[in-house]
């Protein structure tokens, strides 16, 4: 049996250098393949032209029209439930109220037949159009759950 | 005025482990951050905020996704177009093309609006009103995820 003489042991260098490179080729590819997504969400509306929209079957429910009505400037002037205008400083919130009382949502699931028509001026500005869909189509609740009260939401047609 | 002696000047090797450590720990955090996805987002567009604006629970299937700027230009397909009826003609190839080589029908093709929070309404309306007359039925209109109550703010 061979003993291997101990005292002459060959001293391993560990090569850096391959492992710097491809460890920084690494690190370079990610950071320019690195971009910023912020989170996005959708309202998915079904809205079939008019003439397709009347050959389907007409609900019993009657249309619930919202109008928002917009400032020279394309900022919100007054928001109408029907005839009924609603004022104040937050009318989104009102209108959202005056839904929820609508649609009646105590323990059910929301509205699945009621709809909701919006018509917005040409000018008003989108944000409001968005603030109106939301205050229209649901609500979190204190935990962060999300409840829907309308889920069918369109546009009026444009005035020729 | 001393010298110091040549002959026993030593190989100096820098630390290299904290920064191989740093390294790694960068290549880490970007592996976990990176996003593959094709998800169509312009900086021109700044999108109006929504408590109720969810991702959707399953992609879509080849989305149609315009852009809608705050000076009423639109974004589509990589173009900027200033007119409706260019959009409009753009919209009306792609429809053409949709047709032909895919086994779909237009009512099932999502066609995702995504405009400035400060666009004017009457434009988006004008674009569902083109997709309409063109046979698309299924809208999405993309907000920007917010945590706090959009509608008592306003």
């Amino acid at each position: 049996m061979r003993i291997r003489n101990t005292e002459h042991r060959e001293h391993i260098v560990l090569q850096m250098t391959p492992m710097i490179d491809i460890v920084f080729q690494l690190l370079v590819f990610f950071v320019f393949t690195f971009k910023i997504i912020l989170p996005e969400g959708d309202f998915n509306i079904r809205m079939p032209s008019a003439s397709a929209s009347l050959s389907s079957q007409p609900t019993e429910t009657p249309l619930l029209k919202v109008r928002l009505r917009a400032a020279p400037s394309g900022e919100l002037a007054q928001v109408q439930l029907g005839d009924v205008v609603l004022a104040g400083a937050a009318p989104f919130a009102k209108l959202h109220q005056e839904i929820r009382s609508l649609v009646d949502d105590a323990g059910g699931p929301g509205s699945t037949e009621q709809e909701v028509e919006i018509e917005a001026d040409y000018e008003l500005k989108y944000r409001y159009a968005m603030h109106a869909i939301t205050a229209i189509t649901g609500y979190l609740d204190d935990n962060g759950e999300q409840h829907k009260l309308v889920e069918r939401v369109r546009f009026a047609p444009l005035p020729q | 005025m001393r010298f110091r002696p040549k002959g026993v000047s030593k190989i100096v090797e820098g630390d290299l482990t904290p920064m191989i450590d740093m390294t790694f720990q960068l290549i880490a955090f970007f592996m976990l951050v990176i996003n593959f996805s094709d998800a169509e987002q312009d900086q021109r567009v700044k999108l109006p905020a929504s408590e109720l604006a969810r991702p959707p629970a399953a992609p879509y299937e080849q989305p149609l996704t315009i852009h809608v700027t705050h000076d009423g230009h639109f974004i589509y397909a990589g173009n900027e177009l200033t007119e409706l009826a260019r959009l409009r003609s753009e919209l009306l190839r792609e429809t053409q093309i949709i047709l032909r080589h895919t086994s779909k029908q237009l009512g099932d093709v999502t066609v995702i609006i995504r405009a400035d929070e400060n666009a004017k309404t009457g434009l988006v309306q004008e674009i569902i009103a083109i997709c309409q007359e063109l046979k698309f039925e299924k809208f999405a209109l993309r907000g920007k995820q917010e945590k706090v109550n959009t509608v008592g703010s306003s």
